[in-house]
């Protein structure tokens, strides 16, 4: 018990170490917020353009779309930061790190956007296109309104899914939690710092758990 | 502008009733290799109320929902007044305006309140600003008795409730015609006379309508004109009366046998 306490819960240890993890936690949350943004954002912009049913751009966000659900992220990330500078590419691990997420986020989300566009009831269609709203008028104020509404929950799963693979940066070296908190561990001889990361973890997302929870019940009340 | 609920659409100026607002002509559609509709022609004369009967499937609703090109027709023609619909490069969405369509499953917005319902196109194709589309909108559903549910959303409204909602969306955009795709099929039998009963108001008004319908009294009463349409044509036309009383067919006399159980 008292090893448990010395290697995992040390007070002294953690007091040392705080002050890196914290760090550490800033970069987390920045990457984790500039994933969800652009991530979800390049995933309804393809949703959207595929609704436009433009053959040759369809196979082109369909071959996306399941390249990159179909990879690990850790292999995306190595690729981007280790082969790609090789043909005369290279990013920062920060932007590595953060294309590699959004890219994954925007294949999952896409996928999620348009089941929801597909889910629409085609009378939703009809009745627009018969007052004189256009396509891309119909799409925006009438299918996409409903369709978001309907995937908010999956996509909030999602969304907390992909944003915690921000420990994977740790292998590209960015500063941010894991890396910050393994780098204490060696410092000081102790895994309490690993400890400590895992606290921050459970306090940065499970309001989000706990939140897409609740979206869910809500959601599944209103039908 | 004009309100929708108390004027004519046709307004002062246009030729007098009578003349061919709406006509189809020789129109064919197949689904794969499913003839639904087999050399269709028809025309409708401004303020005329059109109804169409027949058994399902003999492609009245396909009728229908090729006057604004829901369905793309194989071969014919279709004019609304001088404007070609079935055009190579007609603009649709111009065209669609001035076509009021009813759907038996409503189709209301599920997101939107009643008056957004209504007004949603009034904004975004008629670019009214947003008072202004308010107030249309609120007259409309006024106009068909619901001035008191204005903010309901449509799972707050009964069947018979969103189905005029749905009529008041239609006539908000002042259209030239208005299609009913079957407007009491969906709905609770003691809800179904209420909504006949806008629709018959609303030939009081003078607008020009075509019914797709399997009500037989409502049909006889309201339609100026009856059409009798089965497996893909229409197989008689005349005044509704006359064809209840007289079918010439052995098919129209078998449907109405069946339908009116004698």
């Amino acid at each position: 018990m008292d090893n448990v306490y010395r290697y995992f819960f040390n007070v002294e240890v953690m007091r040392q170490s705080l002050p890196f993890v914290l760090n550490g936690l800033l970069v987390t949350i920045g990457i984790a917020l500039l994933t969800i943004v652009i991530g979800l954002s390049l995933g309804l912009a393809l949703a959207v353009i595929r609704a436009f049913q433009i053959r040759v751009l369809n196979v082109f966000i369909v071959a996306f779309c399941d390249v990159f659900r179909a990879i690990p992220a850790l292999v995306i990330l190595m690729l981007v930061y280790f082969a790609l500078p090789s043909v005369g590419i290279s990013f920062s691990p920060f932007v590595s790190t953060l294309l590699t997420l959004s890219l994954v986020l925007a294949a999952f989300s896409l996928e999620i956007f348009w089941a929801g566009i597909t889910a629409v009831n085609p009378g939703q269609w009809e009745a627009a296109r018969s007052t004189g709203l256009s396509f891309a008028q119909t799409l925006r104020y009438v299918v996409l309104a409903q369709a978001v509404r309907m995937v908010i929950p999956p996509l909030t799963n999602r969304t907390i899914a992909i944003t915690k693979y921000t420990a994977i940066a740790s292998v590209v070296s960015v500063p941010e939690i894991l890396n910050q908190a393994s780098m204490q561990q060696a410092q000081l001889a102790n895994p309490t710092p690993l400890t400590l990361a895992a606290i921050l973890y459970i306090l940065m997302f499970l309001p989000m758990v706990v939140f897409s929870r609740y979206l869910e019940r809500r959601h599944s009340r209103g039908r | 502008m004009v309100d929708a609920a108390n004027t004519l659409p046709g307004t002062a100026g246009e030729p007098p009733a009578g003349r061919p607002l709406l006509r189809i002509e020789n129109i064919r559609k197949s689904f794969g290799d499913l003839e639904v509709l087999r050399d269709v022609s028809l025309s409708v004369a401004e303020h005329q109320v059109v109804a169409v009967i027949g058994p399902s499937g003999s492609g009245k609703s396909t009728m229908l929902r090729c006057i604004n090109r829901l369905e793309e027709p194989n071969s014919g023609r279709i004019f609304l007044g001088d404007d070609e619909i079935t055009a190579r490069g007609a603009r649709l969405d111009k065209l669609r305006r001035n076509i009021g369509m009813v759907f038996q499953q409503f189709n209301l917005y599920p997101h939107l309140n009643a008056r957004d319902n209504v007004a949603l196109a009034l904004r975004k194709v008629l670019k009214l600003d947003r008072a202004a589309a308010h107030a249309r909108a609120e007259k409309a559903l006024a106009s068909v008795g619901l001035a008191e549910k204005t903010l309901a959303f449509p799972a707050q409204l009964s069947g018979g409730q969103q189905q005029r909602v749905g009529i008041a969306r239609a006539l908000a955009m002042e259209p030239r015609v208005v299609l009913f795709d079957e407007p009491t099929s969906a709905l609770d039998p003691e809800l179904v006379s209420g909504v006949l009963a806008v629709i018959r108001d609303l030939k009081g008004l003078g607008y020009t309508m075509v019914v797709v319908t399997h009500e037989m009294a409502f049909a006889r009463e309201v339609a100026d004109h009856l059409i009798f349409m089965d497996k893909g044509q229409i197989v008689e036309e005349g005044k509704p009366a006359e064809l209840f009383a007289a079918p010439r067919s052995d098919r129209l006399r078998e449907f109405l046998s069946s339908v009116l159980g004698h």
